[in-house]
Parts: structure tokens; sequence; C-alpha cells
């Protein structure tokens, strides 16, 4: 160790530019490389992270029934771009998707074909109903053929409300799904038929379970108690 | 081609100021039971078991070629059938045929067999209000499911007793997925209803033989929410306006509005001011254009297969006519703008800013049809797609009662616009289009070129308007609060909405509903003759007819 060498004149740089070196391109120095500054390691749950993940890419299904879908494909479109918000891919297979956006009034000879369209949908599954046919029937509620909203038949996690919405609305409720997936609060559930619901409540003995073991499930399609609807 | 129509040779009852209905009395001779005069036309009454005779004889004697409409309806004490006809070559030659059936055991004759669009009709007449058609080819239900139990629109029914359908009674689509049992060298493919190029929900049902169509049945009724209903149920001055915008709800709204608002108007006669005839006549125009916009970006997404250039671009001028209608109306989509006697409010101020912005428009879009002709009509794998495929011929597409850019496709020179005016069309300069190609490829530059006709009449609109005086700028007639028409009068109007003819048939009854209210929708007619077009052509081909017949199912279904 001799005394005459001095250390290295102390440079200006930060921690991070030392790291990365010399001749390191510039396309590397995300924003979110930047914003991780000099440790580019975060630690999170693993839960959490897919979350995250879940929400930030959504697989959207081709899917549509009426006027709503009009609004649906314009958000889709050159102007609103759905696609910014990582939910903008039109599948046209339900068993590619995981988000179904349900654009329309529902009506008795659909109903059965919208529900299995969603049970083919692989889980996680979500749903955004749209319009105000899909919460309670909107302006045809009075219609005989009409189904009184899009949760007789299969769940929802968000409902937008308009008729049509805007465009806006639609991306609104499309960005407040993508939240709630983020934060866990919309998570993934495998949808049991509607009809067991009325079993759940009770004792499972001998009789529920005699009950619940008539049901076909393949047979069920919507509520019963269409007289209690709103 | 032009405003001016070709001569025909004359018909029996033919005057120079309308139809001489004796003449046409004495034609059918002791037929005529009795004689009624409706709003639109004279209807005479005829025995249920000689439909037949009735119409083959007014079809190939007195000309009357286009079956518009049938109407069926329930009265205390009978069942009715009312057959709207009129003529292609001038469609305010009107008649209608009235055919009562008894209460209690309600049929009569079908009408099929002479007019191939009564088939359908016959059907949604039995599906609804209950009435059997003898001798009907094929009579079932079109609209609601086969375990349907009664008829909604019948007397007896009770509306708000909802019906379950389960899968298990509602014919599993899945399960004929296999060659058929008479044609083993056959295969049957649901296409629908959820598909994405049915534009809806669509359920064609094909047999294939190879990858040619061996047989085809469009199965519709996924979207049938009630609209007659629902009209029914309101009353005239403002509570039925806002349904037609969802019926067409491809942007069409004020075309659709604009129907029932002439038919009520007719009835009820009720005089709209000229200035908002104008006004409506614009925003009509601005509708077809953000109409046809869809139906050519839809069909490139349908022959391209791509969500991307055409679709897009085609997404993009929509957006722009509808960003107008927007400061029109106040809506994107469900304009709800017309009103019975006018329309809801003037142009929006500054009037200057407004009619800037068309002008800006209607100055772009020569340069991006000329965009549109280079990306589709001039493409050569679009041509080869499009021409010679899915041919159908005039007669045919008469006897199917297509009208709209189907008919003009095909040759027929029918448009409701010229032959029927109606708002402020007559004063205007502007001409029909037709194609003689007859194919796909017709049906698409009809609509291509349809789009410059409008901005041509929008253009004419926005220059009258400019200068209309400020002090005459009357938008709404003096219309009853409570609009009672007197009772028992009917009529039937259509206007030439962005599919074709859009009729609408009202009974009043002397209240503030209507007793009966019926849609002759464009798209009902137009997709019958889907069948003649895709027999024994490939599938791709059939999706491009689907595609060049531009259904809705809104419509379609009501």
């Amino acid at each position: 160790m001799s005394s005459d060498q001095t250390p290295p004149a102390v440079k200006d740089v930060s921690t991070q530019e030392a790291r990365m070196g010399e001749g390191a391109d510039d396309r590397f120095n995300s924003t979110l490389r930047e914003a991780f500054g000099s440790t580019p390691f975060i630690l999170t749950k693993f839960d959490q992270f897919m979350n995250w993940v879940r929400g930030s890419s959504m697989f959207m299904l081709q899917f549509g029934i009426a006027c709503c879908s009009i609004e649906m494909i314009a958000t889709y479109a050159i102007k609103h771009d759905l696609d910014r918000f990582g939910a903008g891919i039109p599948r046209a297979s339900p068993r590619q998707a995981d988000v179904i956006i349900v654009p329309g009034t529902i009506v008795s000879k659909f109903a059965p074909r919208m529900k299995r369209v969603y049970d083919q949908m692989p889980e996680p599954k979500f749903v955004v109903s749209m319009g105000s046919c899909t919460i309670s029937g909107g302006p045809f509620q009075e219609g005989y053929n009409v189904v009184k909203g899009a949760e007789e038949v299969i769940p929802v996690d968000i409902h937008v409300p308009g008729c049509p919405p805007r465009p806006e609305a639609l991306v609104y409720g499309v960005a407040k799904l993508q939240e709630r997936i983020a934060n866990g609060e919309s998570s993934p559930v495998t949808v049991k038929p509607y009809e067991l619901e009325q079993f759940g409540d009770l004792d499972q003995d001998e009789l529920v379970q005699h009950l619940a073991d008539e049901i076909d499930e393949d047979d069920l399609v919507m509520r019963y108690n269409w007289d209690d609807s709103p | 081609m032009s405003l001016e129509k070709p001569t025909t040779p004359a018909e029996i009852g033919v005057t120079e100021d309308g139809l001489d209905y004796d003449a046409l009395a004495d034609l059918l001779g002791g037929h005529v039971l009795d004689r009624e005069t409706h709003v639109n036309a004279e209807g005479f009454v005829i025995r249920p078991d000689e439909v037949q005779d009735v119409l083959s004889t007014l079809k190939t004697e007195a000309g009357f070629d286009h079956c518009a409409c049938v109407t069926a309806q329930e009265y205390d004490d009978r069942y009715e059938s009312i057959y709207h006809l009129r003529k292609y070559d001038d469609p305010t030659q009107e008649l209608s045929i009235v055919v009562p059936s008894p209460k209690d055991d309600p049929h009569n004759q079908s009408g099929a067999r002479v007019y191939d669009t009564a088939d359908w009709h016959e059907r949604e007449a039995y599906d609804l209000v209950g009435i059997d058609y003898d001798d009907h080819p094929d009579l079932r239900r079109i609209l609601l499911p086969d375990t349907w139990q009664g008829h909604p629109l019948s007397q007896d029914y009770n509306q708000s007793q909802p019906q379950i359908v389960t899968l298990r009674e509602n014919a599993n689509p899945l399960q004929d997925d296999k060659r058929s049992e008479d044609d083993p060298d056959t295969m049957f493919v649901n296409i629908g209803p959820h598909h994405p190029a049915t534009h809806g929900v669509l359920h064609v049902k094909t047999v294939l033989d190879g990858e040619q169509i061996a047989d085809i049945d469009p199965d519709i009724g996924y979207l049938h929410r009630c609209e007659e209903q629902m009209c029914q149920n309101g009353t005239y001055r403002h509570q039925i306006m806002p349904y037609p915008d969802r019926w067409d709800y491809v942007s069409a709204g004020i075309l659709n509005e604009w129907a029932y608002a002439r038919a009520a108007e007719d009835l009820a006669d009720i005089e709209v001011p000229e200035y908002a005839q104008v006004i409506r006549t614009m925003s009509a125009e601005l509708c077809r254009i953000a109409a046809h916009m869809l139906a050519l970006g839809t069909f490139a997404l349908d022959v391209f297969g791509d969500f991307t250039a055409i679709f897009q671009y085609a997404f993009r001028d929509r957006e722009v006519v509808q960003n107008i209608l927007e400061d029109l109306t106040g809506q994107r989509l469900m304009f709800n703008y017309l009103r019975l006697g006018g329309v809801a409010w003037d142009l929006p101020e500054p009037r200057e800013e407004f009619f800037e912005k068309v002008r800006d428009f209607l100055d772009d879009l020569p340069y991006k049809l000329e965009e549109y002709h280079d990306l589709i009509t001039g493409n050569e794998i679009f041509q080869m797609r499009c021409v010679d495929t899915g041919v159908l011929s005039p007669e045919l597409a008469k006897s199917y009662g297509a009208t709209g850019p189907v008919a003009r496709g095909s040759g027929v020179d029918y448009d409701l616009r010229r032959d029927d005016p109606y708002g402020y069309y007559d004063e205007l300069d502007w001409n029909v289009v037709t194609e003689t190609g007859c194919d796909n490829f017709s049906r698409v530059l009809v609509r291509m070129r349809e789009v410059e006709e409008s901005a041509r009449i929008i253009e004419q609109c926005v220059d009258l308007l400019e200068q209309w005086p400020e002090d005459d700028r009357e938008i709404q007639a003096n219309v009853p609060r409570t609009l009672r028409p007197d009772p028992d009068r009917e009529i039937y109007r259509a206007v030439e909405a962005a599919k074709g003819e859009l009729g609408i048939y009202i009974r009043s009854d002397g209240t503030d509903k209507p007793a009966r209210f019926k849609i002759r929708s464009p798209c009902f007619s137009n997709l019958q003759t889907l069948p003649e077009m895709s027999q024994g052509e490939y599938i791709p081909d059939m999706i491009a007819s689907l595609g060049s017949l531009d259904i809705v199912l809104g419509e379609v279904d009501r």
C-alpha cells in the first residue's frame, strides 16, 4: 500500500449512474427505474402483485347486445381508446377473455346464451354491466320479455348507469374495476349457480342435501323469484 | 338516378290524382265485403279464406308488388290482419286488405304464397297476437322462445307475469352440432347468437356441405324487447318518442323518430312549421351519414377481419358527426330531439359556430370518401370478395319487401324521400342512388354514394337555415298538451330510414295512448333475403352478405 497513490477524484455522480456505468443506453433509464432509485428491487406480497397485474392487463370479451354496444365500440375506437388503460383488446372467444362488458337489454331468449358465454370464461372473471337495461331493465323494464337486469343471470362487479352511458363513463367504470381488482376488493370468485343461494343459509341436513342434489346445474339460468325483482 | 320518376304503363285504378278505389273494388268483384277508410288509404275487407286469391289478383293485375307490412291485432269481437300493399313504382298508391277472423278460433289463409315477405310477418303475427295462418309454409314462433306460453299482444295475456326460459326447454344450440341424419355429408353449424360477425345477437343456423351452405335459417328474437308493447303503453305526446331511438340504435335515431312523428302528426292532423322541417331534414341526414359510416366500418371488419385501419377511420369520421349531433340535441346516441309538431329546440347558439362546424365536416368529406374508395372499393381483395357474391335479383328483392340500400343495390329505384315526399326533401336538389350489380359490392357502393348525397342535402339545409329570417324561426306547432286523436282512425306511414322503409301503423281509440302500434322494420324484411343470397355460397360470402345487408338487431327484433 504505497501512500502516493491518491484516491480517485470524487466525481459528482449518483450511485445509480455509477452502477449503470459507462455506455449504458438511455432506454434503460425508464421512469420506473428512476423511481426505484439505487435499488432496482421492490418487495411486495405475491397476492398483491398478482392483483396489480390482473388489473393492469385485462382482456375484454367482444360481446355486443344492443344500443350500448355501439358506445362500447366507440370506447374501443380511436377517440376514447380504452387500450390506454390496459384493457383494450377485445377477444372474440370467451375462453380468452377475463372481463365481460354486458352492453344492453337481456331478454328471455338471450339470457341462457349469455349465461353460457359467461360460464365459458376462465376464472378469475369480472363483469361490467353497461347501461340501465343491465341494472333494472331500463326503459324496457315493463316488457313481458325483458330480464330485469344482468344480475338476474350473472354476478356483476361494476354497474355503469346511463342510457347509453357515454364512453367516458364506461372508461371510468373499467378504471374503477381495475382499481378494485388491484386493491384486492374484487376478488376472483368461483360463481355458484344462483339458485343454490337459497340453500346457503340452511344447515346441510339430509333434506337440504336432497333438494340441492335435485338441481341440475347445467339447467340453471336465472333466478326463479322474478316476482320479487325490482 | 334523378328526381324524375320513369313512367310506367297505366294500371287498373290509377288516375292522375291518386288511386280510384272503385275500379279496384270492381276488379276484386264479390271478394270485397266492406270498405273502410284509413288515413293513408282505403281498406277492403275480405273473407279469411280468400286471401290468396285477392292478393295474387292485386299483385299481378293491379301492380301492387310491395307488401310493406302485415299488422295483426285483436278487437273485442274479432281478430284482424291487415296487409299493407303499395307499389314500388309509386308508394303513394296504397291499399290495405283487411282480413277479419273469428274470436274463438282465429285463423285465415296465408299470403306467404303470394308475397314471400308475408312469411316472416305472419309468423310474427302468430307469435305475438296468436292468429293461425292456414297454408303457411312454416308457421312457428319467430321472436319468442318455442316454450313461450300465450301470445303477449292478445287481450287476455298478463303482460306483467314473467316467464322463465331454462336452457333445457330452450333448444341447446350445441346439441345438433353434428352431421345431420338425413344427409350424412352435411354438417350443422351454429353461427351466433354471440358471434363478432352477426352484428349483434343474430343466430344463424346453417347446414354446410363442405364449405358451402346447403341450408340456412336465421333465428331472431334475441333482442325482442317488446317495443310495440312499450309504445302502446305510452302517451302520444312525449312517452313514445324516446323508444324509436332504440330501434335502429346505430345513431339513426332522428330518422326513426321521424317515422313516429310523421305517423302521429298525420293521424292527429298536426302541421309542422317549415323551419322545423328544414332542421329535421338536416339532422336526419346527419344521422344517415353516421349510420352508413358504421355500416361501412363493420362491413370492412367482416370482410377484412381487421379491427384496425378502416374500422377505426370510419369511427373517427363518425365521431365528428356525433359531435355535431351532440351540439344540436345534447346526446350522443339517443337523441330524443323531435317532438310532435316540431323539434325540441332551435340550433345551438352561437349559430355561426355550429354552421362552421357542419361546413368543416362537409368540406373534409370528399377527401375522406376518396380515402375509403382507395381502401375499400378500389382494393382488389375486397373486390374479389364482394363482386358477384350474395346476388339478389330485383324480382326477389321486391318479393321479399327489401327496401333501402339493399333494394337500391339491386337496381330497384325506390326511395321514400323522393317517392312519398315528406319534410323538406322535395324542395332540395339531390339524387337517388341506385346500382345494378345486385351483389355485396353494389350494396356497399350505394351506401358510400348515399353519404355524398346526404352531404349535398345537409349543405343546402345549412344554406337555408343560415338565411332564415330571425323572426320566423318557428320550431314547434301548437299541439295540445294531451293528444287524443279521434277514435278508430288507422294509419300506416313510412319514412326512408337508414336501412329502408321504416313504417308505423297506429290505430287510435280516442284515448291518449295508441290502441295498436305496429312497427314495420326495414331490417326485418331485408334479413329475409339472406337465405336466398347465400344458398350454395361459401360461408365467408354469407358473412359478407350479412354485413352488406347492414341489419340492426334492435330493429329486426324490436
